[in-house]
């Protein structure tokens, strides 16, 4: 079966500098896999590539079959690629319920003519997506917070709200971004739990990228690693701890 | 929140406006024109904020829109001679339609090739493009140029502008209440999370500001059949920054502090007059104990609404904290 999504020696440059070269990168159905790397490696500029926020130079990006390079961020979320953030970004100003709620306007069947009469079949359709957000923000233990703002959240909580809002796009794909940064040893410890329980639970592949080799090494069933933008390894946990490649790049020659 | 009963609250408003209508000539015309100027200011304020609140983006071309609502339905209205009521609301009704539309076509228009640019920037190009259609409706011959153009009817009366208001509260609401809505608030946030949320920022960008100048291009109509004197003098940056101020000062992207913010703004000045023009109080030798009032009228409205800036940045009327 071919892998869900697949990178074929997509590149990206800036001006001179190749911040990506060349990366083939494969995730299956239902597979975990870890992009690890020294920092300024190309990490984000890789996901960057892959959620349409930058477009590859060369080289080409398969999702589910389809070619996806050149695509809008908006329409490759929609195709079933769904990201948090390095940095949160919530939406600060809509509570805690909206941020999810805002993002199942893609599972819409009405549009904005449905918004305008207000009839039978719109209030039907907002009742079963609050049904359907508050069973999301429940299976996270944030329900008790529906009404709050999003930016009033702990920071442990505004990430893992961010991991819901990103489920509520129902996607294949989930991509997330240093989601342990910023955390202390008994909160990435419950990350590592709520990352493979969410693989489990929604049967969805992950693409991961951590700084912190516990976690990744912990639940990553592979993993690749780059270094200025190249691919240096890929393999097994064990495989890559051992290889001299990647010991020479986290710690230097 | 979902406003189960909004439709029965717009009709009942609607329904209110008219009864009120019949009254009218009970009604003193000074403040019945005062009326239709508060009408005309939630219209204006209520659709800017759509695109100013709610979108989170900064036009200050919302006169623009006006003005073209207001030309175009009036070159429509002045075809006709008198005719009886009902063919008189008929033909009203399809002008300010008509306006409306006009005024949309522009919003698309301005904003297909502009949205991709943000705060500061989207100003100044909003603002450019107000100045612009000022400057084309001062050397339109057509529709008397700088001389003005007169309004042959004066067609609007309460049921218009206060069934229009209604309408306009209720899109804007319905709009933004909704999850196809939430997409709004969420461009305004973060455009690029929004994105990310399969949310597409462009379109939200776009229907906001033509359903934004599609309403004003309505108000357009109604001030031009209240006036019914235009000049392109009218229209012109600072009419621009009147409806922006009501939008912070209500609260941006709060519809209700909005409202109220148009109905204070527009009175304001009014009882500012009304006190200067006092010509006795009891106990007071003067002829005209307040006439400095008049003079200062506009420096006393400077001041309050910097007062008001200073005490009350997140709006006058803002009392839930929801939204920043």
């Amino acid at each position: 079966m071919p892998s869900l999504l697949q990178l074929d020696q997509a590149t990206i440059r800036f001006g001179g500098l190749t911040a990506v070269a060349e990366l083939d990168l494969q995730v299956g159905r239902n597979e975990l896999v870890g992009l690890i790397g020294p920092n300024g490696a190309g990490k984000t500029t890789a996901f960057n590539l892959i959620t349409g926020v930058y477009q590859p130079t060369s080289g080409k990006i398969y999702f589910d079959g389809r070619s996806i390079a050149g695509s809008p961020p908006y329409r490759i979320t929609a195709r079933g690629i769904a990201r948090t953030f390095q940095n949160i970004r919530l939406f600060p100003s809509l509570t805690v319920f909206d941020n999810v709620r805002a993002v199942f306007h893609l599972h819409l069947r009405g549009d904005v003519r449905h918004a305008l009469w207000r009839g039978q079949g719109f209030h039907a359709e907002e009742k079963s997506i609050s049904d359907r957000v508050m069973e999301l923000l429940e299976l996270f233990q944030l329900g008790k917070f529906r009404n709050e703002p999003a930016k009033s959240l702990s920071y442990g909580d505004q990430r893992r709200l961010e991991i819901v809002r990103a489920l509520a796009a129902k996607p294949k794909l989930l991509l997330l971004d240093e989601p342990a940064a910023g955390m202390n040893a008994t909160e990435k410890v419950e990350l590592t739990r709520l990352i493979q329980f969410i693989k489990d639970q929604f049967q969805i592949s992950i693409l991961l990228v951590e700084h912190d080799m516990k976690v990744v090494m912990g639940i990553c069933e592979r993993i690749v690693v780059l270094d200025y933008g190249v691919k240096i390894a890929e393999g097994k946990p064990d495989e890559v701890r051992a290889n001299p490649k990647v010991i020479a790049a986290y710690l230097g020659e | 929140m979902n406003f189960r009963y909004a439709k029965t609250v717009l009709l009942g408003t609607i329904a209110l406006g008219f009864l009120a209508s019949l009254f009218a000539s009970r009604i003193n015309p000074y403040w019945l024109f005062i009326f239709y100027d508060i009408g005309i200011s939630i219209v204006m304020a209520v659709s800017l904020n759509l695109i100013n609140g709610y979108t989170g983006q900064f036009s200050l071309g919302h006169a623009g829109f006006m003005a073209v609502g207001a030309y175009t339905s009036a070159v429509i209205t002045n075809q006709f001679g008198e005719l009886n009521v009902f063919a008189a609301n008929a033909i009203f009704a399809v002008a300010l339609l008509a306006g409306g539309l006009a005024a949309a076509l522009a919003g698309l228009l301005v904003g297909i090739p502009t949205l991709r640019l943000r705060g500061d920037y989207l100003a100044i190009v909003t603002l450019g493009f107000g100045e612009i259609i000022r400057v084309i409706l001062q050397n339109l011959d057509r529709v008397g140029a700088a001389r003005g153009l007169s309004v042959v009817h004066g067609w609007t009366n309460l049921f218009w502008t206060f069934g229009l208001g209604a309408v306009t509260v209720y899109v804007v609401a319905s709009l933004v209440n909704s999850t196809y809505g939430r997409g709004f608030i969420a461009v305004h946030d973060d455009e690029v999370a929004a994105g990310a949320m399969g949310i597409n920022p462009t379109k939200y960008k776009v229907t906001a500001f033509v359903v934004g100048a599609f309403f004003a291009g309505i108000a357009g109509g109604l001030y031009a059949h209240a006036k019914q004197f235009l000049t392109p003098g009218g229209f012109g940056f600072m009419q621009s920054i009147t409806f922006v101020v009501m939008v912070i000062l209500g609260g941006m992207g709060n519809t209700v502090g909005v409202i109220l913010a148009a109905i204070l703004l527009t009175l304001l000045p009014e009882g500012l007059r009304m006190l200067a023009g006092i010509d006795h109080l009891p106990g007071l030798a003067a002829e005209r104990p307040l006439g400095w009032i008049g003079d200062t009228r506009m420096i006393i409205y400077s001041l309050l609404l910097i007062g008001l800036m200073l005490t009350r940045p997140q709006g006058l009327f803002a009392f839930r904290q929801q939204r920043k």
